[in-house]
């Protein structure tokens, strides 16, 4: 195809079109829906650009500006960077299509460029090299997502924002304290360097510890998870599916970078990270089961996801790369199911003008679209077969079995029982009639076919695996690199 | 280079002092501004880190560092001031009490 020939600038694209697609949107209000779904297409069309460039001619790298490292800034792809521009992509389609009928005039204005933002920012972390630029795009990140969770108004979403704007900004202060003691100890921010020269000391173990802790306050990990259900909880429904399904992904793919690239020798952390991994499941899970209001249970449910990627530390030990394969899995099935249900949750909403889980009043019945996108969608949670949820729950398995760690197969039967709880709990009121039957609202199609089609696509990826392996294969990402060499 | 130590520590203390508030003060104006302290820790570790380095001029990146952090710090506090009017309106206190009660 004579298009691809032309040497464009993927990785380049990715950034400037969502960022002239935020100024068109916040310029030319009345439009900016029509800003949205261009930009959200072009995006798209990038994204597989990338994906193109990178299966032909391996990593992508461009030099911004033709200043290169370490002075300058690189963007840099490879299979985990294009899998996470990918999952990106797919669900700010799915948002677009859900936000076009959720949201009135007069919050829509504000809503698109927002999202737009966010939109950039989610595409420059996942391109950045080198961990100042990730700190950069990580604050803007926030601040986008903040903004998004106050766009609802009323109490409990301002304070929810707060509360969220408050941690956002002290996790990433304890990252950049992190960049600067590493900065003074290897005099380079770029990562490709810094794997050469990271070396096991205390100033590199302090800017580990100060690094994931605040990317662990970022990325909800238990018992850091305080801020997530106020914040997606309270938040209109297509911020909450921004939220959980991509915000939150991002400064774990941090984690998961710097462990991969700089840290990966620094044996005591992935056996925290797992215990706390653990009992994110654990936790999430129960407190779901409790719940009496659905999008409470949905952002709990998100706490135990959570839980499942940071298993993948442990297990990941002693060459199990299946158990990063497994992270990668769950986080782009976790990202398309979890916004299936907060869509359908957000359905449920409109239609009743409440989501108390008692008083879902025959849902089946009046809205079978919406109920059988939640179905889905909990299929995929659960990990139940054949979903992209089992193919990453089922190869952390393995990897437990195989590692001889019993105490985390048990963990993960368990979370797999408590999230079958609590999703089939939620499906069985939405058979019967409400004590008070109420009137039921439309809910407009577009709305509710777009939760069921992102739900089904999470269920497509289990049987997607052998196509999509190779793809995270791109550049070694995966593979531990040995540290001082 | 003792002296760029010394400042070094400052930060860290600072940044320490503008932890403990965060986590201890009620009312979110002095949330807001422990977080600035906490910033105001790095970009001094980040200058007194720039300070120390080999040769006899100060290293310039880490000073590009710390002026990209205050204009973010700049930014989030806007945000973060606008996000306590708007709550202080509609709750009629500026902390985050209310949302224990759910």
């Amino acid at each position: 195809m004579p298009v691809f020939i032309l040497n464009i600038p993927w990785a380049a694209l990715l950034i400037i079109v969502p960022l002239i697609g935020m100024l068109l949107a916040f310029l030319f209000s009345s439009a900016a829906r029509w800003m949205g779904f261009i930009t959200v297409f072009l995006n798209l069309i990038a994204v597989l650009g990338l994906a193109q460039e990178l299966s032909s001619n391996g990593v992508f790298q461009h030099t911004v500006g033709g200043w290169s490292a370490p002075l300058g800034i690189e963007l840099y792809a490879d299979g985990l960077s294009l899998l996470l521009l990918f999952t990106t992509a797919l669900v700010s389609l799915g948002v677009a299509v859900y936000a076009a009928g959720y949201f009135s005039h007069s919050k829509a204005s504000s809503f698109w460029p927002i999202w737009l933002m966010l939109l950039t920012a989610l595409n420059a972390l996942f391109l950045s090299s080198d961990i100042f630029n990730l700190y950069v795009t990580l604050e803007l990140l926030g601040l986008s997502a903040v903004a998004l969770t106050a766009l609802a108004g009323g109490r409990a979403a301002l304070l929810g924002a707060m509360r969220y704007l408050l941690t956002t900004l002290g996790g990433s202060l304890l990252y950049l304290l992190g960049v600067a003691l590493l900065y003074h100890a290897y005099d380079t921010v770029d990562i490709q360097l810094l794997s050469q020269r990271v070396e096991i000391s205390p100033v590199t173990w302090t800017a580990l510890g100060l690094m994931f802790l605040g990317l662990s306050l970022k990325t909800a990990l238990f018992p850091f998870h305080f801020w997530l259900p106020p914040a997606h909880s309270s938040a209109a429904s297509p911020v909450s599916a921004l939220l959980s399904a991509l915000v939150i992904k991002a400064s774990f793919y941090m984690m998961l970078r710097l462990w991969l690239e700089l840290f990966s020798d620094f044996g005591v952390i992935d056996q925290v990270l797992g215990l706390l991994g653990a009992l994110a499941v654990l936790w999430g899970s129960w407190q779901a089961l409790r719940q009496t209001r659905l999008k409470l249970l949905v952002a709990y449910s998100t706490v135990a996801q959570v839980g499942y990627l940071f298993l993948a530390f442990p297990l990941a030990g002693g060459n199990q790369v299946f158990a990063w394969y497994a992270a990668g899995y769950l986080l782009i099935s976790h990202a398309l199911a979890k916004s299936a249900m907060f869509m359908a949750t957000g359905n449920l909403l409109q239609y009743g003008n409440h989501d108390r889980i008692a008083d879902l009043d025959r849902v089946v019945q009046r809205l079978p679209i919406t109920a059988g996108a939640f179905a889905v969608a909990g299929v995929s949670i659960m990990g139940l077969p054949p979903s992209g949820g089992f193919i990453g729950k089922w190869w952390l398995l393995e990897s437990a079995l195989v590692s001889g760690r019993w105490d985390l197969v048990t963990v993960l039967i368990l979370g797999g029982l408590l999230a079958a709880a609590y999703i089939f709990r939620v499906l069985g009121y939405t058979f019967t009639e409400a004590p008070v039957p109420h009137e039921a609202k439309r809910v407009p199609p577009a709305m509710q076919w777009i939760a069921l089609i992102l739900a089904s696509a999470s269920i497509l990826l289990g049987f997607l695996a052998p196509q999509i392996l190779p793809w995270l294969n791109i550049g070694d990402a995966l593979i531990v690199v040995e540290a001082g060499s | 280079m003792s002296s760029a130590i010394l400042y070094a520590l400052a930060g860290a203390g600072v940044f320490v002092l503008g932890c403990y508030g965060m986590v201890v003060c009620q009312h979110l104006l002095r949330k807001i501004l422990a977080v600035n302290f906490m910033g105001s820790g790095v970009f001094l570790v980040l200058v007194a880190f720039a300070r120390q380095s080999q040769e006899g001029v100060p290293d310039a990146v880490p000073h590009a560092m710390v002026i990209t952090g205050i204009v973010v710090a700049v930014s989030a506090t806007a945000l973060a001031l606008v996000l306590m009017l708007k709550l202080a309106e509609e709750t009629g206190a500026a902390s985050l009490k209310d949302s224990d009660k759910q």
